[in-house]
């Protein structure tokens, strides 16, 4: 059964096309990644579903809703993490749930039984009184991540979640959406963290300039973008041009060389020859299996490094 | 079920806004002193006649308490990304428009309160008819904080909303007869007046102290008049940002 319906969305901002006729489907219960570059149209998607904004051409059904014409009943059964901790400064974390769960209508007995619930689940009972500025910004993803359940929403849409955070406070949100998972949530979450992406989607679809390259679970991406496995090797010093030309296909950066191949131990043997002929010395050698990035880079020809680059990180 | 939720939401939104922003101590303080120092300044500056200035003084601060901190709250909301967490709720555009003018029609009540309270103490004001200046007072409020929402929603900055808004409120001070009565002014300036709803403000708070000059229902038909149009203006503009 699908919780999300997407068919040709489309969304124009003037002559610019930030989302082209996009369509796919997110099962129920599907953590479902939408992994792409800034300004890929990963925002402008999930603000046309969870109808924040008009599309220009297109339809979407959320939780079997038109968003065009049912959006209030979409509405109801969705919860929201947008990329902004936007609760309300001035007030705390108790009253900044119970004002969320006022607006969506959560009934006078169920309110703070919930509201107690989820703060004991995010970790935030101890905070319950202190205001929402006063919070750090891992806690205040984790507040904003409360609000967005108090209605029990049947879908969850996460926009950049991590973004911002420590290692510690992104490493927990993500086991937070895990465990939001096994509670049997339908999660839409956009990221630039192929890692991320990796390690909590069902499915991932890869999004570029407002088009989706490639939909599929991760270790289909994989194996649909052919990436043959990895050696890297790190070097005493820059490698010298020959050395380049005798072996070609190698990535190069500074004193580090990268190999995609399909015949690792044969690449092994001539390239640790021609180092010991140029007179260097291999200070570490790896191979690994292909990852989400690598896979990445093959279907969209971007480097993840933009990816990070484009937002400040 | 559905009435009921927009009520509900309507009430959190205006509860939220009152304890978030409106009744913080500096603004308080501003809404006790701002009418305290006008009441003084033309107390001591004109102390004869002040009582048929007072329905004025009434208005005007019923005009900057309604106007002046909900183009603030709307304009930092936005700023900040809190407008659009109520833009996500399962509430309409309609809903949401109308908690922020209540907003700023609660405000605008306490300082006119305050107001009314030094005109009849200090300047002799007689409230000759109370359920007339109160629906008046009650109506304008509305009006004004419509006309405060129109704006607020119309730009994105705070400062654009401060500098739009005295665009309207400084005339409005001068053509609505608050100081000048209508009457008197050049044809063309009183044809701006009256399409300006400080004036019939100022005529119904007058009508309610003093005797009625004109027919005090007809004022009352234009602010509610005014209230749709800046309410549906509102609305609109609140749709477009949506597309």
């Amino acid at each position: 059964m699908h919780s999300i319906v997407v068919e040709g969305l489309t969304k124009y901002y003037g002559d610019l096309c930030a989302v082209d006729h996009v369509s796919f489907t997110v099962d129920a219960g599907e953590v479902f990644g939408y992994l792409g570059p800034n300004g890929a149209g990963k925002t402008t998607t999930i603000r046309m579903l969870t109808g924040l904004t008009r599309p220009s051409e297109g339809r979407a059904w959320v939780a079997g809703y038109d968003i065009l014409n049912e959006t209030l009943e979409v509405k109801r059964r969705i919860g929201v993490v947008p990329e902004a901790s936007n609760l309300y400064d001035e007030l705390t974390v108790w009253e900044n749930l119970e004002f969320i769960s006022r607006l969506y209508h959560v009934p006078r007995a169920e309110r703070h039984r919930r509201i107690r619930e989820l703060l004991k689940l995010f970790d935030l009972w101890d905070r319950r009184d202190s205001r929402f500025r006063r919070l750090s910004r891992g806690l205040k993803r984790r507040a904003v991540l409360a609000a967005a359940l108090i209605n029990d929403p049947e879908i969850l849409f996460l926009d950049e979640p991590t973004t911002g955070l420590d290692v510690v406070s992104a490493r927990s949100l993500r086991g937070l959406v895990g465990r939001l998972r096994e509670m049997g949530k339908t999660i839409f979450l956009t990221t630039h963290y192929i890692e991320e992406a990796d390690q909590l989607c069902d499915r991932v679809a890869i999004i570029v300039r407002g088009r989706i390259r490639a939909i599929d679970t991760p270790e289909n991406l994989k194996l649909r973008a052919g990436v043959k496995a990895i050696l890297e090797v790190e070097l005493s010093d820059r490698p010298p041009a020959s050395l380049l030309e005798r072996l070609r296909g190698l990535e190069v950066e500074g004193r580090q060389l990268r190999v995609h191949t399909d015949n690792p131990q044969e690449i092994l043997r001539l390239l640790t020859g021609e180092i010991g002929r140029s007179g260097l010395r291999l200070l570490s050698l790896r191979s690994r299996s292909p990852t989400l990035e690598d896979a990445f880079i093959k279907l969209t020809g971007l480097s993840p490094e933009v990816m990070r680059r484009e937002k400040g990180i | 079920m559905r009435l009921r939720d927009e009520l509900e939401g309507i009430y959190a939104i205006l509860l939220k806004d009152l304890k978030a922003y409106y009744l913080k101590p500096p603004n308080i303080s501003w809404g006790i002193l701002f009418p305290i120092v006008l009441a003084l300044a033309f107390t001591l500056r004109n102390p004869r006649g002040l009582r048929d200035l007072a329905p004025g003084l009434v208005a005007m601060a019923a005009l900057f308490g309604t106007t002046s901190m909900e183009a603030i709250v709307v304009t930092f909301e936005k700023r900040v990304g809190a407008l659009e967490r109520l833009y996500m709720a399962p509430l309409t555009y309609a809903s949401i428009l109308l908690a922020k003018v209540l907003g700023g029609a609660v405000f605008g009540g306490f300082i006119s309160a305050v107001m009314t309270l030094l005109c009849v103490t200090l300047l002799g004001m007689r409230i000759s008819h109370p359920l007339l200046y109160a629906g008046g007072l009650a109506l304008s409020l509305i009006a004004l904080s419509s006309l405060g929402a129109l704006i607020a929603f119309s730009v994105r900055e705070v400062f654009e909303a401060q500098t739009l808004s005295n665009y309207f409120r400084f005339p409005m001070i001068f053509l609505c007869g608050v100081f000048i009565p209508v009457g008197s002014l050049p044809l063309p300036l009183r044809v701006v007046a009256y399409m300006l709803p400080l004036t019939y403000t100022v005529e119904l708070l007058r009508a309610s102290t003093l005797s009625p000059s004109t027919c005090p229902l007809l004022d009352l038909a234009i602010l509610i008049l005014f209230s749709a149009v800046f309410l549906l203006l509102t609305h609109r503009a609140m749709r477009r940002a949506y597309g």
